[in-house]
């Protein structure tokens, strides 16, 4: 490797006082400022931080590969000892993908779809040494192997879209393993990935680091990843670095307000809504050319003080202290000494219970079929000319009012569809579904009354695409009010607009604005407030948080809920997040393959007896707490096809508990464990009620949010 | 609770608004040429009467070389006169003006039939879709000359016509642009939101996907404006274009053709003339995405 030596023994990487900064055309925008990182040999790091927080950057940066309109502006990094500003294009692109390699968020993009995954693995030895094909293909297939692909033979001879996601994202990993390099950085591996998929990947990624003792710079949103793969964290907050520290250091005696905050604003396994409710962070994110003076954090700080956090004591912000005793854990914070965290009772989320009321929803036996037409000639031969997705099999399902149910399943088990079902988007091929005591399974919307549609609203996932950008917020908010037949007068329209804005506590000048001057969470407010424009008595709530910052998702789940309490709705809530859902639901109803496996009562579902599936889920979730230690149960295998769907039960092909051929030919029957909990397995009830519980807490019985 | 409308501050004029936007152009280059290039023109077909030294149809000394002074002496033909004495420069000014009314009104009539065709192909798909689709491949499929010759031979050379040939074999195209952009858009949640409120179909079509298609729609009639502008050259220079004896820069390339080794001035100033406006409308384009691309 040309100037860099092979045998060297200090610190892989090394950042010292990196700044980097984006020029656009408002001028300079700083978008890391002052980080250090240095790495050793086998070691490992995460960067943990919300959008737009500079991790992605720092990346970037490493790589020296930061576009047209980036640049560092300060600071050296340093590989092996080698100060990279000093490379050539020529030896940077050495570097990359043979000594330093990247995997990135996205695995469908990252892979070439016109070449077959063998051809694309063998380019790497084959650009970066001196082999010879054949022996480049046979390294290709050791290192698929090593990501334990099955049968890399096929794998090898297959194009990108031929394997799933979570098997395309191997074989990046697999390509960035290929020329051993001395450093992997990894961007978001896991983020479009399911939550069983990405234990695996997970478990992999840290089985490499301790196999090939390759150093890893691990990029991450989410905390519980952080825990599972890294030694040392680094929590950025808008472009700095505010603590830094071993994650054992960082994720129990956290220093800084922001990581305090954080950890308060996740739902762990300590979080309920009496005692140790949700704690959202108030405001949000500054702009990158926005920031306060002085701590970044201090505007949303309960612990700012004027004249002190408000004055740069370092360049633009202030200096980081290590704590005492502590030797590599260091605090951005003025006052961080002072702070007396025994003592510290943050607000937390309105955590009344509510009395569940009347029958609102009933799904009885419902079925959604769509028809695939094969106009092929063969299919025309055979007389197998239509074939059924089966989205939806046999859903059976209750809500009242005021209570909030859960759907929780993986992508493709049907959860979408069933929502579509219930908001008339598809008719029911079969079955009842029953709202406020009329059946509207086969009533598409355009047939339903407005008062109908109106009762029945949603909220949508992504709040970049959830509102028009054309419409002002105002506008689209009327045009709802309007349509449900609420108001008509102009004047009345728009007050009940201000009042909307009002409901979710946004100010009242927004009503002129257009969804780009809204942020994430801002907008998923006003998506918000469109569901609720028509008074309804049932919310779909498609993810909602989802797809914003941890910061502010505390904030509109909070939202919700209040919502909730004053209008008795019943909410419907889709996700796959089980922390949340354990949280704020009510009643859980888990969902694999368009089939209902487990419904029952939040408390019932989260412990023993489990089915295979809940249990495998329950597993999979990461947990940002040290103090919990889960049973590891990766599922194997991927999840077969809605056109094809396993015979007998249809998780068979993937359970870990199957029990025999029995599970291949007989579907499973519905057994009821208490009244209201159904756990539709063919093993006895007695062998499931002996699992232990997937979620233990150890060490000491405080909860991880104090 | 009673709210006070006032209270609310109110939102800057939609003049400002629209003004706002179109000064954006201004960040670039290319954009700012183009938009002065079509200034220019404008400038010249809305002044003809004052800024043109002869009347077009007046005959003077004929095939005057440029800068020949009038038998007077006290003029100049600037770019010299034609065979029957017209003066060349004062024909192009007048025959900007039927170019630039005639240019913009045919595309925004092709733009008239292929959204709403377009619309409804991406947003309803199935057999509105197969038959929309069918029909502008069958369109397309004709070589575009040989379709406005037969159109124009048939219905014979009026304004009126070129503007139906023009939208004729320009709307497939256009509704195959806004036949994928509404793809796109028709998956956006906000189009679900609007479904799930059981809003019709051409409300949905028109007031939530439409408005968001317009970036790429507004560069793409820039585009094709230029090509229009082509076209009734071309239509003038095949003798299909507007009747004699009123200037038309076609037709004024196409009548002296024969004598352009000997009078180059002719048909080389007639032709700048078009080639300079069209490249005004490319640049627009140009310019127009290059702004609509920066964050």
């Amino acid at each position: 490797m040309a100037g860099v030596a092979q045998d060297f023994d200090g610190p892989i990487l090394e950042c010292r006082n990196l700044s980097i900064s984006y020029f656009t055309r408002a001028g300079e925008i700083p978008a890391v400022i002052d980080f250090n990182l240095t790495l050793h040999q086998g070691d490992s790091v995460g960067l943990v931080g919300e959008s737009g927080c500079g991790k992605s950057t720092v990346a970037m940066a490493i790589m020296r590969y930061l576009g047209g309109n980036g640049a560092i502006v300060g600071g050296q990094v340093f590989y092996k000892g080698r100060d990279l500003a000093t490379c050539s294009e020529e030896e940077l692109r050495q570097l990359r993908g043979s000594d330093i390699a990247m995997v990135y968020q996205e695995p469908m993009a990252s892979l070439n779809p016109s070449m077959t995954l063998g051809k694309q693995l063998m380019e790497v030895p084959l650009c970066h040494e001196d082999v010879t094909e054949e022996e480049a293909y046979a390294r290709a297939k050791q290192v698929l192997a090593d990501v334990k692909l099955p049968d890399p033979d096929r794998v090898m001879n297959s194009y990108p879209h031929q394997i799933s996601g979570g098997q395309q994202q191997r074989v990046v990993i697999a390509m960035a393993l290929l020329s051993n390099p001395s450093l992997l950085l990894l961007d978001e591996p896991t983020t479009a990935l399911d939550v069983t998929v990405e234990a695996g990947i997970v478990e992999l990624i840290a089985e490499i680091a301790e196999k090939f003792n390759t150093s890893m710079v691990y990029i991450s949103h989410n905390l519980g990843l952080i825990l599972a793969t890294c030694r040392r964290v680094n929590v950025m907050y808008s472009g700095v670095v505010v603590e830094s520290g071993t994650v054992h250091e960082v994720f129990d005696q956290m220093r800084h307000p922001y990581t305090k905050g954080l950890f308060n604003a996740i739902p762990l396994p300590g979080t309920n809504k009496k005692e140790h409710p949700l704690v959202p962070i108030r405001g949000q994110l500054p702009l990158p050319h926005d920031r306060p003076s002085g701590c970044y954090f201090g505007p949303r700080c309960d612990f700012f003080e004027a004249g002190r956090c408000d004055v740069a004591s370092e360049g633009s912000t202030v200096a980081m202290t290590e704590v005492e005793g502590e030797e590599g854990h260091v605090v951005r914070c003025t006052l961080w000494q002072e702070i007396d965290w025994a003592n510290y009772k943050p607000e937390g989320l309105d955590g009344t219970e509510l009395q569940a009321g009347e029958e609102v929803l009933t799904v009885k036996a419902m079925k959604k079929y769509y028809e695939i037409r094969d106009n092929s000639i063969a299919a025309m031969i055979s007389g197998e000319r239509v074939r059924h997705v089966k989205a939806n099999e046999h859903i059976n399902l209750e809500a009242r009012a005021s209570q909030t149910v859960a759907v929780v399943g993986e992508s493709g088990c049907g959860k979408s569809t069933f929502a579509k079902v219930l908001m008339g988007l598809e008719t029911a091929t079969d079955g009842a579904v029953e709202f406020n005591g009329q059946d509207i399974a086969s009533e598409p919307v355009q047939n339903r009354s407005p008062k109908q549609v109106g009762s029945m609203q949603m909220v949508f996932q992504n709040p970049f695409d959830t509102l028009n950008p054309s419409h002002t917020v105002g506008a689209q908010l009327a045009r709802v009010i309007r349509k449900f037949g609420v108001e008509s007068d102009p004047d009345k329209v728009q007050n009940r607009v201000l009042e909307l804005l009002d409901l979710v506590k946004l100010p009242r000048e927004f009503v002129w604005r257009r969804p780009r001057q809204l942020s994430g969470g801002q907008k998923q407010r006003v998506g918000i407030a469109r569901a609720f424009a028509g008074n309804p008595s049932l919310v779909v709530a498609d993810e909602p948080v989802s797809a914003l910052d941890v910061s502010v998702q505390a904030a509109v789940t909070g939202l919700l809920m209040d919502i909730q309490r004053e209008y008795r709705t019943t909410l419907i809530f889709i996700s796959h997040d089980l922390s949340l859902v354990r949280y704020l639901a009510d009643r859980v109803v888990v969902m694999y393959l368009g089939h209902i496996v487990e419904k029952g009562t939040t408390d019932e579902v989260f412990a023993p007896p489990y089915h295979p599936y809940t249990e495998a889920l329950l597993s999979a979730v990461p947990i940002a707490d040290t103090a919990i230690q889960k049973k590891r149960i990766i599922l194997e295998g991927n999840l077969p096809s809605v056109t094809n769907p396993p015979s007998g039960c249809s998780f068979n092909t993937r359970c870990p508990r199957k029990i025999g051929g029995i599970c291949e030919t007989e579907p499973p029957p519905d057994v009821e464990d208490s009244p209201g909990h159904v756990i539709s397995c063919h093993i006895p009830l007695e062998e499931l009620r002996a699992v232990e519980p997937v979620i233990v807490q150890v060490e000491n019985d405080q909860p991880a949010a104090e | 609770m009673a709210v006070d409308v006032q209270d609310v501050p109110r939102r800057e004029s939609a003049l400002l608004r629209s003004l706002k936007g179109i000064a954006l152009i201004r960040e670039s280059m290319v954009g700012m040429i183009g938009l002065g290039i079509i200034v220019f023109w404008v400038l010249m077909a809305l002044l003809a009467d004052v800024i043109a030294p002869f009347p077009p149809n007046t005959n003077y000394l004929p095939l005057a070389t440029p800068f020949t002074p009038t038998l007077d002496g006290e003029g100049m033909f600037w770019l010299g006169t034609d065979l029957q004495g017209r003066d060349i420069l004062s024909r192009i000014i007048h025959g900007s003006r039927k170019v630039l009314m005639l240019a913009p009104l045919a595309t925004f009539c092709a733009y008239l039939v292929g959204i709403p065709m377009g619309l409804a192909a991406g947003y309803k798909r199935g057999w509105v879709d197969d038959v929309l689709s069918f029909l502008s491949n069958v369109i397309l499929s004709f070589p575009i000359l040989v379709l406005y010759v037969i159109i124009i031979a048939t219905i014979g050379s009026s304004a009126i016509n070129i503007l139906l040939a023009v939208t004729f074999a320009s709307a497939p195209g256009i509704m195959r642009i806004v036949r994928g952009l509404v793809l796109d858009l028709r998956n956006r949640e906000y189009v679900f939101a609007a479904e799930t409120r059981g809003e019709p179909s051409w409300r949905i079509m028109l007031i939530e996907i439409l408005p968001n298609a317009r970036g790429p729609l507004i560069v793409d009639a820039c585009l094709r404006v230029g090509y229009v502008i082509i076209t009734i050259g071309v239509l003038g220079f095949l003798g299909l274009g507007l009747p004699p004896p009123d200037p038309d820069w076609g037709g004024m390339i196409n009548e002296f053709r024969v004598m352009s080794m000997s009078f180059p001035h002719m048909t080389v100033f007639p032709c700048l003339a078009i080639s300079s406006l069209v490249l005004g409308f490319n640049l627009l384009a140009d310019g127009l995405r290059e702004v609509s691309l920066r964050d």
